[in-house]
């Protein structure tokens, strides 16, 4: 059985039926703990991409070890999510040596070799001051590219990301004062009054600086996840519904006022 | 006890049921006659379904003395006015043919005309659009055809419609009663009691005309829209049931949001407690919202597509599932992910947004639709009669194809059920489109 390696996996398996996002639950009470006093209706939110870059490997590839591939989980403008992520755990397919792989700082990447497709399972599991709770992603490993037309490019990858944004509903106090002013993460302005941030010194900033993903080799392969495009879409696609909502009720106006008026059929049109 | 006591039946019936009773069980047993016993062996003894049993046995009659034979005899017939000898078979017992009239000549009905004379017409019947010469014939002609309008209109020598020389006839017949007898003694008489309505038998045939054209495709519309509107109703009589259940029980978590806490696996909370309340009051959108983000809340940390996921299904709840087909086909038609790329806050918001306008439209769009057949069946509907507006004269137009009338719709339903009760027996006469009406008839019975 010497062909079977860490990479020889079944393609396609894995937890597909599960579903897409899944809160773990924790017996911990976080109410007993004096830092996480909460702040209501302050909702921290992290944007980040997570997702996997994949190279063949042309002719170096091997029966059971054809692409190379990384599964990360990044900052959304490529800043360092260790403020916030502890550690997080990315759940390989189980003909993988150590399925489970636990990145204990960033940047928190993982690069394999392997010939098949999977779902890997990725564990956010945060500083005890931001959330007692794992969150758990799903990101489907894609190795090949949609369009098989002609051979695989080994110089071009192929890259899935998915941006999302972790929102904590309720922050403590101590994570509000920490992340106030990091570029990773997305604070409420809080009132007037409201001030916290001079008890806690920020975080060590060279610390911060090597976590983040901005000089990642692999970064010309990120995709850019742009927030105006999306909104610019959306406003006019808004903007030409609105535009029938008005012209169907007008026309159902005038057709509310027909019968009473009782005037001849061709005014209908 | 048998079958009888339990069913509660009489035990002294008829004898006649008991006997078809016993008789069954036997019956299959035996091969009946006519089958051979190979086909009869096909059937596995299972009731055919055809009866197997020789129907002239059930018809035959106890052996009589009677000796009957079919014997070429001559006739007359009393509907005749001349004495034409015809000859038929005629069923012959013990050699003494059948007496008494032809058996047909009682269904030769004719229909008393009221004749009137030059003096009565002077008086009473004068009309200006009808001279003395055309009512004349007209009532010739109805003794003639027994009243068989369309005939009649047929070989009327100026062009009249049906209902005129209908509305002529029995106004002539009605003026000459009322004029002949006292007052008292008419009142019951069908002609008088239920006189003819022109204008309405003429509005009655151009809806049923209009009915009997309809395309396949205008009655698959109308029971689309008829279809549509008891959905609505149903699922008008469904929202208004639970809301004013809920509404007196403000403290009950009601059953959306109890499912919704059985989704994210948390308890339900003090601080969501009051939440039912607030579906209840409203079940509007923004309670939808607002019973989602506290269950958000408690999560402690989600994703923010976790939570549009959730605010969508809340949002379009209240939805069909068609609906929400219809309202992710317009995201496409309209360049718009079904699941935003980049979901940030303001993204989802937008987002939802735009769901609920969609939402908002393809009501409208149906609205439309629904008001639109509404308007084209109540503008097309056969029984769009309008007993109020003053009618035109009905002139020798009458005779095309009925078009719909832009003019009279609007009417009220209550005419149709109305005007059925008054002429419930014309329906046939009236179902010949007019066109038909102008090929003359060949007459059967009523010649002979």
């Amino acid at each position: 059985m010497s062909s079977r390696k860490q990479g020889d996996i079944q393609p396609e398996d894995g937890g597909t039926g599960f579903k897409r996002i899944k809160i773990t639950k924790s017996s911990e009470d976080p109410e007993k703990k004096g830092l996480s006093r909460r702040l209501k209706d302050a909702e921290i939110s992290l944007p980040i991409v997570y997702g996997t870059i994949a190279f063949y490997l042309g002719r170096k590839a091997s029966e059971s070890q054809s692409h190379k591939w990384t599964v990360y989980v990044r900052g959304a403008t490529n800043e360092d999510l260790g403020a916030v992520i502890k550690r997080v755990v990315f759940q390989l397919h189980p003909s993988f040596n150590n399925p489970t792989r636990v990145v204990e700082a960033p940047p928190f990447e993982l690069t394999e070799c392997g010939w098949g497709e999977f779902e890997i399972a990725i564990s956010l599991v945060f500083h005890p001051d931001v959330c007692d709770k794992q969150l758990d992603l799903y990101h489907h490993l894609k190795l090949y590219p949609e369009d098989e037309s002609g051979p695989q490019s080994t110089k071009k990858p192929v890259v899935v990301e998915s941006y999302d944004e972790i929102v904590f509903p309720d922050s403590s106090e101590s994570f509000y004062a920490r992340v106030q002013n990091h570029p990773a993460v997305i604070v409420p302005r809080m009132s007037a009054g409201f001030n916290i941030s001079a008890s806690v010194p920020p975080e060590n900033s060279n610390e911060r600086e090597r976590g983040d993903t901005k000089d990642h080799p692999l970064s010309q392969w990120f995709l850019n996840f742009s927030e105006a495009d999306e909104l610019l879409k959306l406003a006019a696609a808004r903007q030409q519904v609105q535009a029938h909502i008005i012209k169907l009720r007008r026309q159902l106006s005038v057709m509310d006022g027909m019968p009473q008026l009782s005037k001849p059929a061709s005014a209908y049109e | 006890m048998d079958a009888k006591d339990i069913l509660g039946l009489p035990k002294n019936q008829l004898p006649i049921p008991q006997e078809k009773k016993s008789r069954p069980p036997k019956e299959p047993q035996r091969k009946p006659d006519g089958i051979s016993r190979e086909v009869y062996a096909l059937t596995g003894g299972l009731a055919p379904l055809m009866p197997s049993i020789d129907v002239s046995q059930l018809k035959r009659r106890p052996p009589s003395d009677e000796k009957i034979t079919w014997q070429w005899l001559p006739f007359t017939n009393s509907a005749r006015k001349d004495d034409l000898q015809l000859f038929h078979w005629v069923r012959v017992v013990n050699g003494v043919p059948p007496t008494g009239d032809y058996a047909f000549a009682k269904y030769n009905k004719s229909v008393d005309i009221i004749k009137y004379t030059d003096e009565e017409y002077e008086k009473y019947l004068t009309d200006p659009t009808w001279t003395k010469e055309d009512t004349d014939q007209l009532f010739d002609l109805c003794e003639r055809f027994d009243l068989r309008f369309v005939v009649i209109a047929d070989r009327f020598p100026s062009s009249r419609t049906v209902e005129e020389l209908k509305d002529r006839y029995y106004s002539v017949s009605r003026a000459l009663l009322s004029a002949r007898a006292p007052p008292g003694d008419i009142a019951s008489h069908p002609l008088v009691k239920e006189p003819y309505n022109m204008s309405q038998e003429v509005e009655r045939k151009r809806a049923l005309s209009m009915v009997l054209s309809q395309t396949k495709q205008q009655e698959r519309k109308d029971a689309e829209v008829v279809a549509e509107a008891k959905r609505i109703t149903e699922s008008r009589m469904a929202a208004k049931g639970p809301e004013e259940s809920e509404s007196p029980v403000a403290a009950n978590v009601g059953p959306e949001n109890s499912q919704r806490a059985a989704v994210t696996g948390d308890a339900v909370t003090p601080s969501n407690a009051t939440l039912p309340s607030a579906i209840a009051a409203s079940s509007t959108l923004m309670a939808d919202n607002a019973s989602t983000l506290a269950s958000l809340r408690m999560l402690r940390v989600y994703l923010r597509t976790y939570a549009l996921d959730q605010m969508v299904q809340a949002a379009s709840a209240s939805a069909g599932l068609r609906t929400i087909k219809r309202v992710e086909q317009t995201l496409q038609e309209l360049g718009v992910n079904l699941k935003p790329k980049v979901p940030t806050k303001a993204v989802c918001a937008e987002h939802l947004e735009l769901r609920k306008e969609i939402l908002t439209l393809l009501n409208l769009q149906k609205q439309l639709q629904y008001k639109e057949a509404e308007g084209t069946s109540f503008h097309e509907s056969p029984y769009s009669e309008t007993p109020g507006t003053p009618k035109r004269m009905p002139r020798g137009d009458q005779d095309r194809p009925f078009m719909p009338d832009p003019l009279s719709f609007g009417g009220d339903r209550f005419g149709k059920r109305d005007q059925k009760r008054k002429a419930p027996a014309r329906t046939s006469e009236a179902a010949q489109s007019p066109s038909q009406s102008k090929r003359p008839r060949k007459m059967k019975a009523s010649d002979i």
